[in-house]
């Protein structure tokens, strides 16, 4: 069947949508067709509106999609731009005034020392960490926090349950022979995991990152982000099923690797976007950071009080916390130690794995 | 998929538009364009955005225009069939068995039937509107329960049958967007995300709002509610509130309190969060009257 030629640009443009991740469903641009021819159109600008009530975008993605619109429509090829910010950021936090923070020299062994032994241990090592992970796959959904949701469902609780009783009722003539009863339903609690990607943490951020990939798959309301200079949300890329493509696409998003920690400053401007702070209501909630923050511990600990008061626990999981002899020795870290509800292990992703799968409510240490 | 080009005479987003001027609501050419297709689609609209946005206003407004009825169904965690759809009335149908003794009596007519907001809107589609309002807040069970009703308009009683709409009903959706959306239900609505009003219509709308506030007070205070959305807090205010802070300004004044400080004093309408006052205390001259800090 060949297409009307005027239509062409209208499917190819919903081909496009798909091709760079979209939703486009054939009934979108059916009714994207449709809404054009209700509004005239006038102008391309009809055509832009139509575009986005029928596709429906999200606004972080707005700048993105009107590309695509033109390079179809207008036949003007642009790159796209990199995904923008979430939509009613605070301008206050942009990485504009930041100056990367020079990391020390002898952090990297490098060179002719890397000898076949290490690598072989590197290997080991790799493969303990994928064996490790699977193994947490397949023990969260068990050992991840539950509570008792709002919906109800039969069995032994205390709520009557009308409906079933009338016709359990109907059954005996009428006669009211037992009362049957609803139970509220148990929900696993949302898990909102902060990864502090810094200078500092350098070396951690990948494992970091494979660990969060895990636990989206196997948990089922988790949020990732990572704030460095900026913060940026990680969830729908890792939310893809293929680790190596979602690790892929989510360092794409992430624009502020390696660079100096405002750690502070990104949970206050985390906590000022309602929808996201609205992720940390009755959360556990799981800090990954070593707390060297700069400038004072001010801004840290202000964020992290409004943090306690709406989540239902908080971890804080420091690559530092690897020595048993560990102590909260920063200023920042000892100033926010009494609102946690465990300071633990996060140097490797086995560590963080084992202090997720063991946390325990008012176990605090 | 049935079109319809005029709906009760507004035949494009631009006479809509005005009709919801009429109805004291300012919608910018998006929303209306949004609307329009949604009534013209017959296709529910979703509308997304930050609280206090004026989402809910916008529904309102809409019915107001078409003359109906706004049916309003809350959302909340566990929310089911019974407080969405319909539910019998239990105690009366008992008691017309008790009544009825040896006699034959219809435990599912109408009379037992309790119609819900969805129920309702499909058997009068022409008078009401129904608005689901904060579907982020209800579960993914209901979510899934109401894409069946939005793909065909119909909902099933097993006592009763299937109860079909005579056309389809005017749906609004509002989220505020604390977790995404099935993508099964975007894809069927009209999608329109509501932002923060520019300030040039923010100031229109505090003035159509309240009919005290002076043209220069309302500049003034859209301006100072910009510089504060600017600021990482926990409750950056809504267009309501700046509407409210406009007028107890104004009512300050009146009272004898000099401009700057009126604003200030008044400074609890708008923020009702105490760290978020700590936040801008040291500031709040600055932020009011926009010097630089």
């Amino acid at each position: 069947m060949t297409l009307p030629r005027p239509l062409a640009p209208f499917v190819n443009f919903a081909q496009a949508l798909r091709m760079a991740g979209y939703l486009a469903a054939p009934e979108q641009a059916q009714a994207f067709i449709a809404a054009t021819g209700l509004l005239g159109p006038n102008s391309l600008l009809d055509l832009r509106r139509a575009a986005h009530a029928t596709f429906g975008p999200a606004p972080e993605r707005h700048a993105e999609f009107d590309a695509l619109f033109d390079e179809i429509f207008l036949g003007r090829v642009l790159t796209a731009p990199a995904p923008g910010e979430p939509e009613d950021m605070p301008n206050a936090f942009d990485a504009g005034t930041f100056e990367p923070m020079l990391a020390a020299d002898d952090e990297q062994p490098s060179g002719a020392d890397a000898s076949v032994a290490e690598r072989g241990f590197a290997r080991r090592f790799v493969d303990d960490e994928a064996a490790a992970l699977r193994a947490f796959a397949k023990r969260v959904p068990e050992a991840l926090p539950r509570r008792r949701a709002r919906r109800t469902v039969r069995g032994k609780g205390r709520m009557a349950d009308p409906r079933r009783t009338f016709r359990h009722m109907m059954r005996r003539d009428g006669e009211v022979a037992r009362l049957l009863r609803r139970m509220r339903k148990q929900r696993q609690r949302r898990v909102l995991l902060l990864i502090d990607i810094s200078g500092s943490m350098k070396g951690g951020t990948e494992g970091a990152l494979r660990l969060a990939h895990a636990l989206v798959q196997a948990g089922e309301q988790v949020e990732v982000f990572t704030i460095g200079t900026r913060l940026t949300r990680v969830t729908r890329a890792l939310s893809r099923r293929n680790r190596e493509q979602a690790l892929q696409h989510a360092s794409g998003l992430v624009a502020d690797w390696d660079g100096g920690t405002r750690l502070g400053e990104g949970l206050q401007v985390f906590l000022s976007v309602p929808r996201f702070a609205s992720f940390a209501r009755g959360a556990m909630v799981i800090v990954l950071s070593d707390g060297l923050e700069r400038g004072g511990p001010h801004m840290l600990s202000q964020a992290m009080s409004r943090l306690d008061k709406i989540a239902w626990s908080v971890l804080w999981l420091t690559p530092l916390a690897a020595d048993a002899q560990f102590q909260p020795k920063t200023e920042a870290l000892r100033a926010i130690s009494p609102m946690l509800d465990r300071l633990g292990n996060g140097s490797s992703p086995q560590a963080i794995a084992g202090e997720i799968l063991h946390f325990a409510k008012g176990a605090r240490r | 998929m049935p079109v319809r080009r005029s709906i009760l005479g507004i035949d494009g987003p631009q006479p809509l538009a005005r009709s919801l001027r009429d109805a004291q609501y300012i919608a910018d050419e998006g929303l209306a364009t949004a609307a329009y297709l949604a009534l013209a689609l017959g296709k529910p609209l979703l509308l997304e955005g930050s609280p206090g946005v004026g989402k809910t206003e916008a529904a309102k407004a809409i019915a107001s225009v078409l003359g109906r009825e706004l049916v309003r169904l809350q959302c909340y965690e566990g929310i089911d069939a019974s407080a969405a759809m319909y539910e019998w009335n239990f105690p009366r149908q008992m008691l017309a068995i008790r009544q009825a003794g040896s006699d034959y009596v219809n435990l599912y007519a109408d009379e037992y039937l309790v119609a819900r907001p969805m129920l309702l809107a499909l058997q009068t589609p022409r008078e009401r509107i129904l608005l689901i309002d904060e579907l982020d807040r209800s579960d993914h069970e209901f979510e899934a329960f109401l894409l069946e009703f939005l793909s065909d308009f119909s909902i099933s009683i097993p006592e009763r049958g299937t109860i079909r709409a005579s056309e389809p009903p005017v749906v609004i959706i509002t989220s505020n967007r604390t977790r995404e959306l099935h993508e099964a239900l975007r894809r069927r609505c009209v999608y329109h995300w509501i932002g923060y009003p520019d300030p040039a219509l923010e100031a229109e709308i505090v003035m159509m709002r309240s009919s005290v506030v002076a043209r220069d007070t309302a500049h003034r205070i859209v301006a100072a509610v910009g510089r504060l959305r600017g600021e990482p807090l926990a409750k950056p205010p809504g267009v309501a509130e700046t509407v409210e802070w406009a007028e107890a300004a104004t009512i300050l004044n009146e009272q004898g309190v000099p401009w700057p400080r009126a604003f200030a004093r008044a400074i609890g309408v708008v923020l009702k969060d105490q760290d978020d006052l700590a936040y801008v205390a040291p500031r709040i001259d600055a932020l009011i009257m926009g010097n630089a800090a």
